[in-house]
This record gives C-alpha cells, structure tokens and sequence, in this order.
C-alpha cells in the first residue's frame, strides 16, 4: 500500500505541474539564496584574513599623532619622527626583526612619453624585510647608495608596467618629478590589499634621496617594525611606547602625541567587519528564504479548495485519512527535498562561480546548507499537509463541498 | 471486513429507522430531514423524488455513508453504521458503495482511465489488473477510445458516464446516484438510465438514484417521495413487474 501510495503522490505530483514547480522554485531560491550569501561571505572573510597575513601579521607601525583613537586636529601639531627614532628602536628594543623608517608622497612618475602618478616611498632595505617583500628583477640598494642618497629606485609592479610595458625597465632611467633616477630593481606582485589599495603602485628609493632630493626636509612619517618569530606583538608595542614616550618627553598622565598599530589589531578589526558583511548577507538571503516560504505558503493556500474537494473526492471513493494524508505528505516532502536538492546544487554553483569571478576562496558552511535546507524543506511540508490534514478530517460530503 | 458483520437473512440491504439531519444550530437551524424510516432490499431499484430543498440529496449521502445523521438508524447489512469509525466507514464505501454526484467529483487534470483506477488503487489491486478493469468499466459505459481524455476535454454525458464507470468499477452491491440526468438532454438521459438498468437487472446491483424527472423515474421499481425534510409517499415504477 505505501509504494501504491507513493505513486499516487507522484501522479499528484505530475498533474498539478504549475503547482509543482512553483513549490520547488520557492525552495531553490530561497535555499540557494542563502547558500550562495553565506558561503561568499565565509570567503570574503577567509581571503581578508588571508591577504592579511600576506602583509605581514607580526608587523607594527610607529606614526607620529593620535591615529584613530584621538580627536581630528590633534594629529598637525605633533611633532614629526627623524631618523634618530628609528635608529633608537633599532638600539633599544629587543625582539625585532627589522626596522624600516619611511617617508612618502605622491609624485609623477615619467619615462619617454609614459607617465603616471603613484607614490613615492623612502626607506632603506629594511622596508623589503618587514614586508617580507621579494624583487621581481634587478638588485635592493646598496650601502653607498643608502648613506649618499643616489639618485636610483626600485619600481613596483604596477608602475613597471604602466612606465615600460613590456620591456626591461632595469637600467633606465626615470623622472620623479624633477629627480632623474636609474632604474636598479623591480619588485614582486603583491597584489590588492584587503583595504582595496594597489599595494604595486609605488617607487622605492633610498630614505636620503627622498628626504633630500624629493621632500626637502629630514623628517620620518612611520617606522615600520616586524617582530621575530615568535616574539609578541604586544609586548614589542608596548615597549615602543614606552621609548617613545621617554624620547618626546611626555609625561605621565599625557597622552601620546604618536601611536603604534599592530597588525594584529587591524586583522581582528577587518575580520570582524567581514563577519558583519556575512551576517548583512546572511540577513538578505534569510529574507529571500522567508519570501520563498511566503511564496510556497501561498501556492499551496490557494490550492487548498482544489485540493480539498480532491480530498472529499478521495474520500467518497474509500481512500482512509490516513492513506490521504500520507499521499500529501510524500507529496510535500518529495517536492520540499528535490527542491531543497536543487537549491543546494544552485546554491553551491553560484557559490564556487561568484568565488572564482571575485578571486575569492571558496568556503563551504555544512551548517548553513542543513539549516536553508530544513527551513524551506519544513515550509513545502507544513504547507503542503497541514491544509491537507485538515481536509482529510472533514466528512467527505463537507470537504466536496468546500468553496 | 469483518465489522461488516454476518450478513443476516433476515435484515434488508439497507434499513432507516428515524433519521434526522439538522444544519446548523440555534434559530438558523435547518431542519433538513425529520425523521426518515426506509428500508431497501438487496437487488431493488430505487427512484427518489421530490420536490427542491426536500433533502433528498441529504438521504443520499447519509444512505453513501458520506455524511453523518444527527439522529436515528442507519443500519447496511445489519451493521450499524453510525457505531462504526471514520476509517471503518470508509472501508465500508471503498468495498460496498459506488456513489455517483450530481456534480461528477471527478478529478481535474487527470485521465478517465486514472479517475476510473482510482477507487481499485484504494482496494491494492495490482496494476495490471487495474488497467485491466478500468478499461472495461469505460468500455461498459461506452466510453471506450476515451481513456486518456481528461474531464475538461469530455461532454458532461460523458463525464457522467466516466464517474459512472469509477462507481462501478468496484462492482459495488449499491451504486447511489444523485440526480445522474439532472444535466443531460432526455436523449443522453435515456442512455444513462438503460446502462443503470442493465447494472441493475444483469448484475444484480442495487440502485438508489434521485432524479426530478418522473420519466427517468418510471425506470425504477419503487418511487419514493420525499416532502418537506420525509418521506411522502411511495408506489411502484413501471419496471415494477412481479
Ligand atoms: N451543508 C448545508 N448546510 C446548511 N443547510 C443545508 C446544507 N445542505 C443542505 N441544506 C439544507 O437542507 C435542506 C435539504 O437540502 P437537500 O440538498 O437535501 O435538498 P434536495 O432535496 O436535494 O434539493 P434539490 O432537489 O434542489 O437538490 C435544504 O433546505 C438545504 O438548504
Ligand atoms: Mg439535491
């Protein structure tokens, strides 16, 4: 009896095809509505905790001014960094694996007729280190070049590109702004940073150069540091404060006129702002989920009088309430699972696609695809036999006769 | 069926002692039957008249175990049916009654071939055999090349004769029919009537049919009058020979 119960669901199934198919389409999108939202999100935040440790998640930053914690404003009247402070970081603190101090500024890069605006950074060798940063081509600079300020740089990718195409930039020279310089090396491609920035698109010369011959003046706007493996974040950036403090000569219970950003901070801020990106998307596809539920709900509430004077019929004929409520229930369920199937299919397609198309990793959820799965899978069968249970309880007469 | 119960000699096919039926409550309430007393033996045509709202339609389904009395008797094959469970019942019509509607009640969408199947997939016959005996049911009422037409591609003679064929695929011992020319031209009427005479006098089904028509009354063996929520009268049919 259940199998020639089964084949009365699937001749249900197969007559009511409008009904049918709208079922399972509400199912599919909302099902794979939340599949493909989570799972994005999942890898949004994977790759940006990714891209993170790319830059380097055991480095810190030292900037003059109050960063983001203090008050606009504050930040102009500090007093600027000099080489000296970098050189005391170097000295003093332990644990370190490199210090980089650097200066930059944006300025017009120019080869032949090429021309293209970037950033120019001054900084020693020690800049490739923090960033654990390797060359494409050529050479870093030398020791001379340091001390003297010569007039070489190191491209990155981007500009490379922009400056000279195809061809081997090593050698040439290039204007920035009014400095003449010969190319010397080009670095590797590290591609967008998490904050969406060209990380390729900057010039390198010596710290000297750019304060001489570029900027003018002889201050440092950063020191940039990488701890040894397995040295503390922490305990490094509280012992630069601590150095800081002493040099610029605050006392206690003033405020620090610099501050030092560690990476680790910015990666437990980036992370968490991702997760509320795949919670909002979350929050969508939940909404498209409800909305197909609505949409099953519907179909299958407009159906009822038809599928009530069904039922009656069903009834007059001897069909038993029971064997009528299992026809529907196999009904609802094969219809919620293959569309629930579907949904998962989509879903998870859409998914690994958009991830590909975004150059994202592709991060499955189990969880969330149970969850989108019992959700709708649970509204097709509420739906769908709970008007049927109704009808299955009526005498037969009353349920032939239900407008 | 065992709660079908011995099949007493002595105790006619079906037996009404005092039924009533009321619609609704309170000062609204319609009284729709007054307490029916009426006995139909094994093998008896059967022709109910009277005029509209005298609740004939209302016997009916009582009579096809469709609707519940609110008082008295209903006793088929000496059973008592208002003693019996829903599920009881229902075994009682998949097994015993062939009902026909005014209104057909078939379902939509779905062939006659399906629709005449549909009571013996109830029963567990198996697949064959149900191809088998549908198609000989339509065959019998004339229907045969039509097996695969859906209600709405059908005359409404010819959904008659579909529901027809779905009452009596079962080889019922009862087949109800409520008013089965009621939309049919006396021409179509008259094929209808000859079909359920031939049920009745070469199968030896017994038949209850309502019809306004005293032509398609004159069929039957016994014509009962219903009045006013009772039974009025009664005589014989034409047919009444013995
Ligand atoms: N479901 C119902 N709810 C309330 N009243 C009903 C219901 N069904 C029937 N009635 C009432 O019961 C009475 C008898 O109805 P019934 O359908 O039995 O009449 P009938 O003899 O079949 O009439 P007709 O010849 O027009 O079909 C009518 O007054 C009708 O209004
Ligand atoms: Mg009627």
């Amino acid at each position: 009896m259940i199998w020639e119960t089964v084949v009365l669901a699937l001749r249900a199934i197969r007559r009511n095809v409008l009904r049918s198919f709208l079922t399972v389409l509400g199912i599919v999108i909302g099902v794979a509505a939340v599949i493909t939202m989570v799972t994005l999100g999942d890898g949004a935040t994977e790759q940006v905790r990714a891209d993170i440790s790319s830059l380097g998640s055991n480095m810190l930053q030292v900037r003059p001014g109050q960063g983001f914690r203090g008050p606009g404003g504050v930040r102009m009247s500090a007093e600027r960094f000099k080489i000296s402070d970098a050189q005391a970081i170097q000295r003093e603190i332990a644990g370190l694996k490199a210090v980089a101090p650097l200066s930059d500024q944006s300025a017009q890069a120019i080869s032949g007729n090429r021309n293209w605006s970037t950033s120019v950074m001054g900084s020693t060798n020690d800049y490739l280190v923090v960033r654990d940063w390797p060359l494409e081509n050529g050479r870093v600079f030398t020791g001379a070049e340091l001390n003297s300020g010569s007039a070489v740089c190191i491209l990155g990718a981007t500009v490379a590109k922009e400056l000279f195409g195809d061809q081997d930039p090593l050698g040439a020279f290039i204007r920035l702004d009014r400095l003449s310089c010969q190319v010397v090396g080009v670095l590797a491609s590290k591609g967008q940073s998490s904050f969406g920035q060209d990380q390729d698109d900057l010039v390198m010369v010596p710290l000297r150069t750019m304060q001489r011959r570029i900027a003018g003046n002889t201050d440092v706007k950063a020191v940039m540091v990488s701890a040894m493996d397995g040295v503390s974040t922490e305990m490094i950036r509280e012992d630069i404060e601590g150095l800081m403090r002493e040099r610029r000569r605050i006392s206690a219970g003033q405020d620090d006129d610099f501050h030092v950003r560690d990476m680790q901070e910015i990666v437990s801020t980036l992370t968490s702002t991702t997760r509320v990106l795949t919670t909002l998307l979350g929050a969508v596809a939940a909404v498209s989920l409800l909305v197909g539920g609505i949409g099953i709900m519907n179909i299958m509430l407009v159906s009822v009088t038809e599928r009530t004077r069904e039922i009656g019929t069903r009834l007059a004929i001897g069909a038993r309430e029971g064997e009528v409520l299992m026809q529907f229930l196999i009904e609802a369920v094969v219809l919620s699972s293959l569309g629930g199937l579907f949904g998962i299919a989509l879903g998870l397609g859409a998914a690994a696609l958009g991830a590909h198309l975004l150059g994202m990793p592709f991060v499955l959820n189990p969880g969330i695809v149970v969850l989108a799965f019992v959700f709708s899978a649970s509204v097709g069968v509420v739906f769908g036999f709970f008007p049927a249970r109704r009808a299955a309880r009526m005498d037969p007469i009353e349920a032939l006769r239900h407008e | 069926m065992n709660d079908t119960a011995p099949e007493s000699i002595s105790s006619p096919l079906i037996l009404l002692e005092g039924i009533t039926k009321v619609y609704g409550s309170g000062p609204a309430a319609v009284h729709a039957l007054k307490g029916v007393d009426l006995k139909i033996d094994k093998g008896e045509f059967v022709a109910v008249m009277g005029p509209s709202g005298s609740g004939k339609s209302t016997c009916m389904n009582i009579l096809g175990c469709l609707d519940t009395p609110t008082a008295g008797a209903y006793r088929f094959k000496g059973v008592d049916v208002g003693g019996l469970s829903r599920d009881q019942r229902a075994l009682l019509r998949r097994n015993f009654l062939g009902f026909v509607f005014q209104g057909f009640n078939l379902l939509s969408r779905t062939s006659a071939l399906e629709n005449v199947e549909l009571p013996l997939i109830y029963r567990g016959v198996p697949a064959g055999e149900r191809h088998a005996k549908a198609r000989d049911a339509l065959k019998a009422v004339g229907l045969e090349g039509w097996e695969f037409h859906t209600p709405a591609e059908l005359s409404g003679g010819q959904q008659q004769r579909v529901a027809m064929a779905r009452a009596m695929v079962i080889e019922p011992e009862v087949l109800m029919a409520d008013e089965p020319t009621g939309n049919l031209d006396s021409t179509k009427g008259r094929e209808i009537m000859d079909l359920l005479c031939s049920f009745n006098t070469e199968r030896g089904v017994t038949i209850v049919m309502v019809t306004h028509d005293p032509g398609m009354a004159g069929y039957a063996g016994r014509i009962i009058q219903f009045l006013d929520g009772l039974i009025d009268s009664e005589g014989p049919g034409r047919r009444h020979a013995s």
